[in-house]
């Protein structure tokens, strides 16, 4: 049994390593026949994962609930690939498998530690896809998205304005909304509208007038997060805002003006809030705060150290020491019983997944898409970096989980959501393709017929 | 990956309003799009999958530019009129060489600010790529660098839980001797057992009611196992637990054995150290416990803070030097002068020095001196003049730079010690300092590395209580080596420190060490302070080391209340000398 999971920890790691290396050859593959096949590889790939992972959970925990849970997502995994190629057959299938893998991590992982939460995480993912599937088709068809900018900002400050009312009346512990059993954290849907304001307010006009309106708006959606003591998601917006401004306007002294002002905010953040003076010295030295701000992250550091290269492995440790292990602390949890190696390989594919969202933003030639690809991208990246640095204690900790791994129905939800929108760039962008070759082709055939004559 | 993209702005502003134009009826004209084709061009009739079209649209795509130039000379010369445009777009035609470098220079211009237009978003994606390759290497660096001080941190309770599967390794002597081991009963329950008790309480430390010593530093070590792979296979099926490695320490029970029963009922500790290799082969402290016994007696040892019995006196005990710190002044002396040559001073037993009076101890007047010889009468009245001499700063510069109140190189918990003169502080303060008093404080250890440097030609070698450590069957897991930790002085400063110690030994305060098959050097101390019940005691201190001219080894012993230096300190110093010249 124990030899068994000994040997198990190798086979997770070699799985996330050859997936990771696959999804890079598959990126620069042109040959269809070789690309499917790297495609197809990852998938058999995922299969084997979430089997041997229930498996392992199952002989420790001995619920029978862990093998139904494993058989729906076989089959959330052969519909939603069923699904993507048939109604959209120009979607990029590897970022598609890419979101399945993290989610697949997240699913074994969350249902290790706590399996009620393991299936709420899948149920959400499950019903976040089928409803996301539309987006493509709304993205394809819907020109008029390009203008809401209005309406963008009025639904992101009204939500966050529900989000600060939340926090003001619980003292900054709740940032959700419970409507029928499902709770909605609404900081994680506002990050697409707060994109799509940007890109719409910028994307026709980056004159410094525009500027100005787009950053007072951003200035109102961080400061009512920073309010909120939603301070990660706070950093995420103000940055996507900075990279956006830049990408729009072509000047370099926007980010730095943004950047500097940024520095300054956060010395003044840092005297003003006593949470965020709390969690540098967390971050300083968890050791000495042990007992009060620095026991979670000292509790995470012991659980990447337990973990060490290999992992303890599946089953074997305590992510349960670690407090909320399953969202901002999931990283924590998986180093611990999964390894390092496999963790590295983990971010790895989390950058193959960025690198299919700005790789879009560079070919699609709308600039609204251009832009709202790019500042989804920045949206992800960032959060990655904060969750995963927190938690290593590169960073301070700023309470964000990691999107598609951690437990969250809304940021399970909005990831999804976002990687649709993605899907339908894929797609809005084969459709330029094939009109310019129809363009050209009518010009060819213009030509020889002017000769003719 | 591809960054490849083209420009929003330069195709656009081409063939924009087309684009727009046909955006309208897109999806009838491109299935129309898909019949002209094959029908003009039936040799490549054959189906092609979704995802070759795919790519071919985008190669047709990436070369509309040339094509359109090309076609245009194909309409002038009339050279194809098939209505074709792949096949025809490769045929090579003569062009005129003005045109082709025109032609060249705007494909060239075209690529340039393609890129331009992209720039930022590839600046943007490819800061982001750095912020995951951070990650990456932070995760990596945390791996090999940081993740030993977290597994071992008193708060880790995780650690515990490699119990299950591994028997907690042995720690050795030097000698082979069993300092602590793991006996497993027969239903399977472990017990930590200590053989010499009290003897390595500190050092060795306990394993339960958190950890200390080196049970607390190597728990890693003892809870991981290096046995053979086939054996750990065969353990896991059988599901018995691995042996953990063994820790063999630099500790020499012979010496230990000496040192513990030389101090005997004074509260205090002795250290012994190689001077050239760092080894420590041996280290006391008093009062002790049993670490058999220590989970039933734990409340006992908390509660009871008079005595302190869990402090480990010898690394984190703290005490007023008394006149070994004389050393310490003698190198400030030393660098403020270049030599002690030149000095003179009549001792009368007692000086006024500010608003205080300073007494040679016992109010023992030495009379007239040279710098040796007052060094080796320890007397006080001429190191409050020679602290006055030197003043505070430089009297601070050279405790620091012999680690007074830096952290210590140590494998177990070391406290620093305390330095406290300021330049603001009295005559009377910066007297007392000279010789010992004051607010000064110093772990025996601190003293014991002073020491060891002097006798090292001023270099201070890297202090090891770990020497190996090693799986089961013997084989070397790791090893630690000798090597320098910090050169503290000069090896000339030290020769002269060698001779005024040595002098201690030949005429002054420590003679009772003098007259030996191996010469020793060294220096008394008789420190007092002011005792719990308010009336005075006197620490009793010696530092010193054997063989000057080759050492052997440097021992520090303090015996609390023990009297002068000589009265009880020397004599727990010449034990262990004589015990170790029994055998070397």
């Amino acid at each position: 049994m124990n030899l068994f999971i000994q040997i198990s920890k190798y086979i997770f790691i070699l799985l996330m390593l050859l997936y990771a290396l696959k999804a890079y050859t598959c990126i620069g593959q042109k040959n269809a026949r070789k690309r499917n096949r790297k495609l197809a590889s990852q998938t058999r790939i995922m299969y084997i994962f979430v089997t041997l992972g229930f498996v392992i959970i199952f002989m420790n925990q001995k619920k029978p609930q862990l093998l139904l849970l494993m058989a729906g997502i076989w089959i959330y995994f052969s519909v939603t690939q069923k699904l993507y190629k048939k109604l959209y057959p120009k979607s990029s299938m590897l970022l598609v498998n890419n979101m399945l893998m993290l989610l697949s991590v997240g699913f074994v992982m969350i249902s290790r530690i706590n399996l009620s939460e393991g299936v709420k995480q899948f149920i959400i993912a499950a019903g976040s896809t089928v409803i996301a599937l539309v987006v493509p088709v709304i993205i394809r068809r819907l020109k008029v998205l390009a203008k809401l900018k209005i309406l963008y900002a009025i639904l992101g400050l009204i939500a966050l304005g529900v989000v600060l009312m939340l926090a003001t009346r619980s003292g900054g512990a709740t940032l959700s909304i419970t409507v029928g059993g499902i709770t909605i954290q609404f900081s994680e849907l506002v990050k697409i509208t707060f994109v799509f304001y940007l890109a719409s307010r910028l994307a026709r006009d980056a004159s410094f007038k525009s500027i100005v309106i787009a950053s007072v708006v951003a200035a109102l959606h961080v400061g009512i997060l920073v309010l909120s003591t939603d301070l990660g998601t706070a950093l995420v917006f103000f940055v996507t805002y900075v990279v956006l401004i830049y990408v729009a306007s072509r000047r370099w002294q926007y980010p730095v003006v943004g950047i500097g002002a940024g520095c300054a905010a956060s010395v003044v953040a840092y005297h003003l809030f006593a949470h965020v003076r709390q969690r540098v010295t967390a971050w300083k030295d968890p050791f000495k705060v042990y007992d009060t701000s620095g026991y979670q992250i000292a509790q995470g550091l012991f659980a990447i150290a337990a973990g060490g290269w290999f992992g303890v492995g599946l089953c074997q440790g305590q992510p349960n020491s670690i407090p909320v292990a399953t969202k901002d602390f999931m990283f924590a949890a998986i180093c611990e019983e999964f390894g390092g190696v496999f963790c590295i390989a983990m971010l790895l594919v989390c950058m193959c997944l960025f690198i299919l969202i700005v790789n879009i933003s560079m070919l699609i030639h709308n600039r609204f898409y251009k832009l709202v690809a790019l500042g989804l991208g920045t949206e992800y990246a960032f959060q990655v970096f904060l969750t995963v640095g927190g938690v290593t204690k590169f960073i301070p900790m700023t309470g964000i989980t990691l999107p598609l791994v951690s437990y969250g129905g809304s940021s399970v939800a909005s990831t999804i959501i976002m990687l649709a929108i993605i899907q339908g760039l894929y797609i809005l962008r084969e459709d330029e393709g094939e009109e310019l070759l129809e363009i050209q082709r009518k010009r060819s055939r213009g030509y020889a017929a002017g000769n003719r004559q | 990956m591809r960054f490849s993209g083209r420009d929003p702005e330069d195709t656009q502003r081409e063939i924009g309003s087309d684009v727009r134009n046909i955006l309208r009826g897109k999806n009838v004209r491109n299935n129309q799009g898909r019949t002209r084709q094959e029908n003009a061009n039936p040799s490549s009739a054959r189906r092609e999958s979704e995802a070759e079209q795919r790519a071919r649209l985008e190669a047709a795509r990436e070369a509309e530019m040339r094509r359109r130039a090309e076609a245009e000379r194909r309409a002038a010369n009339d050279y194809n009129r098939r209505p074709s445009g792949r096949n025809g777009g490769r045929r090579r035609v003569k062009e005129d060489p003005e045109e082709k470098k025109r032609r060249l220079a705007a494909e060239k211009a075209a690529k340039k600010q393609r890129k331009k237009a992209t720039r930022p978003y590839a600046i943007i994606s490819y800061v982001c790529i750095g912020l995951f390759v951070l990650l990456i290497a932070n995760l990596v660096y945390f791996n090999v660098y940081s993740k030993f001080s977290v597994l071992n941190s008193p708060y880790n309770k995780r650690q515990d839980t490699m119990a299950a599967y591994v028997v907690r390794g042995t720690i050795y002597s030097s000698d082979g001797n069993k300092l602590a081991y793991t006996s497993t009963a027969s239903d399977g329950t472990d017990t930590r057992v200590y053989p010499y008790a009290n003897e390595y309480a500190h050092v060795v430390g306990y394993n339960s009611n958190g950890k200390s010593g080196l049970e607390s530093v190597c728990n890693y070590d003892l809870l991981s196992s290096h046995t053979n792979i086939l054996d750990q296979i065969v353990n896991g099926f059988k599901g018995q637990k691995n042996p953990g490695d063994n820790v063999v320490s630099t500790l020499d029970s012979r010496l230990q054995d000496t040192a513990y029963n030389a101090l005997g009922d004074y509260n205090g500790a002795v250290i012994v150290m190689e001077p050239k290799t760092g080894k420590i082969l041996a280290m006391v402290s008093k009062p002790d416990f049993d670490p058999n016994t220590i989970a039933s007696t734990w409340n006992e040892l908390v509660a009871d803070s008079g005595s302190s019995q869990l402090l480990n006196r010898a690394t984190q005990g703290l005490y007023a030097p008394g006149s070994t710190f004389k050393i310490v002044t003698s190198l400030a002396y030393l660098r403020k002068h270049g030599t002690i040559d030149g000095f003179s001073w009549d001792c009368t037993g007692s000086i006024d020095v500010g608003d205080g009076t300073i007494h040679c101890y016992d109010g023992e007047s030495h009379g007239q001196e040279d710098y040796t010889q007052a060094f080796a009468n320890s007397c006080n009245t001429a190191f409050s003049q020679i602290g006055l001499d030197v003043g505070a700063q430089i009297l601070t510069d050279t405790a620091e730079s012999l680690l007074i109140g830096k952290s210590l190189p140590c494998d177990i918990t070391a406290s620093k010690s305390r330095w406290k003169l300021t330049d603001t502080d009295s005559d009377y303060i910066l007297a007392q300092t000279a010789f010992g008093q004051g607010k000064t404080q110093v772990t025996p250890y601190q003293m014991l590395l002073i020491t060891s440097a002097v006798a090292n030609n001023g270099t201070l070698m890297t202090p090891r209580l770990i020497d190996h450590i090693e799986n089961t069957a013997g084989q070397t897991v790791s090893s630690t080596k000798a090597s320098a930790y910090k050169q503290l002085m000069t090896s000339d400063e030290a020769s002269v420190l060698k001779s005024l110690m040595e002098a201690v030994v030949s005429e002054g305060t420590a003679s009772a060490l003098s007259g030996r098959s191996y010469s020793v050097a060294g220096k008394t101390g008789s420190a007092e302070y002011t005792k719990s019940d308010g009336t005075m005691g006197t620490n009793s201190w010696f530092v010193g080391f054997s063989n000057v001219d080759d050492p052997d080894i440097a021992v520090v012993a303090i015996a609390e209340d023990g009297g002068p230096g000589s009265q009880t300190a020397v004599p727990i110093a010449s034990q262990i000398f004589e015990e170790y010249y029994s055998t070397h």
